[in-house]
């Protein structure tokens, strides 16, 4: 019995870790945002795809590493503590599970080997199916789709759209059809993008399986949800480490703020609250690939948990910071920021409880 | 991630099982004797499994689901310590409700003291007693000046003529008024530092001008007492560890300590015990499982214990994988069990409404 991540996957991790530590700092990251810099994006964007990121959860059969969600989650952990300006979530976690548990031979030869050597990447539109809001859902009909997705995951740089209507059949649109209309959203986190995007009767190709059964639809949902809360809990801990090392740098009164025991406490909450969340979201990606009877719910709970923890230390992290903790100068926003948006990608964590709730017949 | 326990823990789970089974409703008759006792007893009398506390600390250990890992000679099971099956044990019977073993001072910190630092008599005269449930103990620690500051406390004994002669007096100290022994740590050596000039002593409470006083507490028992000591004079031989060593002595027992609250599955049991009093109880028609908000906070709840359910298991599996560095999730325990739990049972009263504020000896309106 072993319980944490195995060596080759803090590897992994700590590989992503450097190559931001070293080609995104706060500083480029800043930069990138504020002068809207696509050049110095994509340069990041493909230094992390040549660690291998794309073809992480790709089966071998179609030419990935075929490995399983825990070493997304591990990545995942890195992006979020560095605030990285990629999205992954999407792209490289929901679009290979879709593509692998809902398309046909021909479908998953096609696209899942096109993932592999970065000639295809996937938007992902699923809004819709986790919960139609204001009536935005649509069903596919005679391989052609109309209406909206109102908040598609990365968008940029995509080739291809992957959207699910309402009853869980996903299909894939290239994103050049003439019938779809794209619309840049501004959310609080700029370092990723998000999309709405308009279909008038635009052809869709169906993923074979998901005609009969909604399992890849939900099991890229279950994936991404724990793969988003991965990212929460790296920006997190990069959160409270910075309190503890602001807490031990400032001085007031004549001491270091973090000897005080109203700060000292708050820190040692914050550390208590996140602790458990580590042990919980490398369990729910243990249960996704091996504990089947047991994963959706812990994918939930994990989702759920991490995003409610994670609100709280990005409040009390700022607060340690004091009014530094709100400049741009210092940057805790973008971490704060990240958190926020995590929170309500693949539903809000009352949307994902009540979810949890059905899981179990209550 | 390896979470596949070897074959033989199936089946040691499945022997569990069935003991938990051959045993559910058992109930002890002499339960409102002590806090102690109260503290386990599992509340039903079917099935005529009616017996004795000590009876069952002694089934316990015959079967070793307690006491697993000290030796036979000293009244435990002798088997190997395996922290597996010590989990297997613990979320079994949580599981099914099957009352733990005896608990306390005497079990939880002073054996495990003994069999490091003391000396083979006092294994001999005092661990099997204590395991067996026939000698109850205290602790004689915190005095009213000396709480969070322990080693600032001024209780003293002299050596005078081969007896430890103690003045002075402790409080908090629980089930002082059924013990029949207490470890206790005094002031021997005056003119040293603080931690220094501390000793840790074994008093049987029968000696003379030891004076227990009940403290009523919030739920109206005595959980604590004030203990009196003038002229106690107990046999020179009853100290563990030598003269001014008694700090260390204490520290050795501090890390032993142990509570239910760090134990998750215990806790999720209760989240299971409230989502079927949910699923019962109705307001207005409405069943309380499907109120949307206390639905809400309940899964939140749940949430929460998993999360400490799945660190519970990554502190074992750094017991089991010497140099797994799980910094942290070890430490967090006692505070995060503490303070969910304190969420959990508030949920549960604002759930339960006016009902929640009853108390133990109230009668229920049937449902």
């Amino acid at each position: 019995m072993y319980f944490g991540l195995s060596e080759e996957q803090q590897f992994f991790k700590d590989n992503v870790n450097k190559f931001l530590n070293d080609h995104a700092s706060l500083d480029i990251v800043k930069k990138i945002i504020d002068n809207n810099d696509l050049d110095i994006k994509n340069e990041i964007a493909n230094g992390i795809l040549n660690l291998g990121i794309n073809s992480l959860l790709v089966p071998e059969k179609y030419g990935g590493l075929g490995l399983d969600l825990l070493f997304a989650a591990a990545v995942s952990q890195s992006l979020g503590e560095n605030v990285a300006p990629f999205s992954f979530a999407g792209s490289y976690v929901m679009a290979p599970i879709a593509l692998s548990l809902g398309g046909n031979e021909d479908q998953k030869n096609k696209y899942l080997n096109s993932i592999v050597n970065n000639k295809m990447k996937f938007a992902v539109g699923f809004s819709e199916y986790i919960a139609a809001r204001n009536n935005f859902g649509f069903l596919f009909k005679n391989n052609t789709v109309s209406g909206k997705s109102i908040f598609v995951l990365d968008v940029e740089n995509s080739t291809h759209l992957l959207i699910a209507d309402e009853a869980g059949q996903i299909g894939v649109i290239n994103i050049n059809d003439k019938n779809i209309k794209l619309t840049e959203l501004t959310t609080v986190d700029k370092t990723r993008t998000y999309f709405e995007i308009q279909f008038e009767k635009a052809l869709v190709d169906i993923l074979e399986e998901t005609k009969s059964n909604i399992n890849a639809v939900t099991r890229s949902i279950d994936a991404g949800r724990i793969v988003l809360a991965a990212d929460s809990l790296g920006a997190s801990e990069a959160l409270l480490t910075k309190a503890v090392e602001y807490s031990k740098e400032r001085k007031q009164f004549g001491r270091a703020i973090g000897s005080f025991q109203a700060v000292k406490h708050m820190c040692a909450e914050m550390a208590a609250d996140l602790e458990p969340c580590y042990s919980l979201v490398w369990h729910a990606a243990h249960c996704f690939d091996n504990i089947p009877d047991e994963s959706r719910l812990m994918s939930c709970h994990a989702k759920s948990h991490v995003s409610d923890v994670s609100k709280v230390i990005a409040k009390k992290a700022t607060e340690v910071h004091g009014g530094m903790g709100f400049t741009d100068l210092m940057g805790i926003h973008y971490w704060f920021k990240r958190i926020g948006v995590n929170r309500q990608n693949l539903g809000s964590p009352e949307t994902i409880r009540e979810e949890a709730a059905k899981i179990q017949n209550l | 991630m390896d979470l596949n326990f070897r074959p033989e823990y199936k089946d040691f789970r499945k022997e569990v099982e069935a003991f938990c089974n051959k045993w559910k409703g058992v109930y002890f008759k002499n339960a409102s004797n002590s806090p102690l006792l109260d503290l386990t007893s599992s509340g039903s009398n079917e099935g005529n499994k009616i017996i004795t506390r000590q009876k069952w600390q002694k089934i316990l250990i015959e079967n070793g689901y307690f006491a697993r890992s000290i030796p036979k000679e000293y009244g435990g099971f002798g088997g190997e310590n395996d922290e597996i099956k010590n989990r297997i044990i613990a979320s079994e019977f949580a599981y099914h409700g099957i009352p733990s073993p005896m608990s306390g001072q005497g079990i939880d910190m002073l054996v495990p003291t003994l069999l490091e630092l003391g000396t083979e008599e006092q294994k001999q005269k005092y661990i099997k007693k204590t395991l067996h449930g026939e000698m109850i103990w205290c602790q004689g620690y915190s005095e009213p000046n000396a709480g969070s500051d322990l080693a600032s406390l001024q209780t003293k004994a002299e050596l005078i003529d081969g007896k430890w002669i103690i003045n002075g007096q402790k409080i908090w100290t629980s089930t002082a008024q059924y013990s029949q022994m207490m470890f206790c740590l005094v002031r021997t050596e005056p003119e040293a530092k603080k931690h220094a000039g501390i000793s840790y002593l074994l008093i049987p409470m029968g000696t003379p001008g030891i004076d227990v006083r009940p403290l009523i507490d919030m739920t109206l028992k005595a959980g604590f007492n004030e203990v009196f000591f003038t002229d106690v004079a107990i046999p020179e031989e009853n100290i563990v560890g030598k003269r001014g060593e008694g700090w260390a002595v204490a520290n050795a027992t501090l890390t032993h300590e142990r509570g239910s609250l760090t134990n998750p599955n215990a806790t999720m049991s209760r989240v299971n015990a409230l989502i079927d009093r949910m699923k019962e109880d109705t307001i207005n028609g409405i069943r309380l499982i499907d109120i949307p908000v206390y639905r809400d906070k309940l899964i939140a709840l749940q949430a929460k214990v998993t999360a400490f359910q799945s660190n519970s298991l990554r502190v074992l599996s750094a017991k089991l994988n010497p140099g797994q560095d799980v910094k942290m999730a070890g430490m967090i325990q006692k505070y995060y069990g503490t303070e969910l739990r304190h969420e959990l049972e508030g949920f549960a009263v604002d759930v339960m409404g006016e009902l929640g504020t009853l108390y133990e000896d109230s009668p229920l309106p049937e449902r």
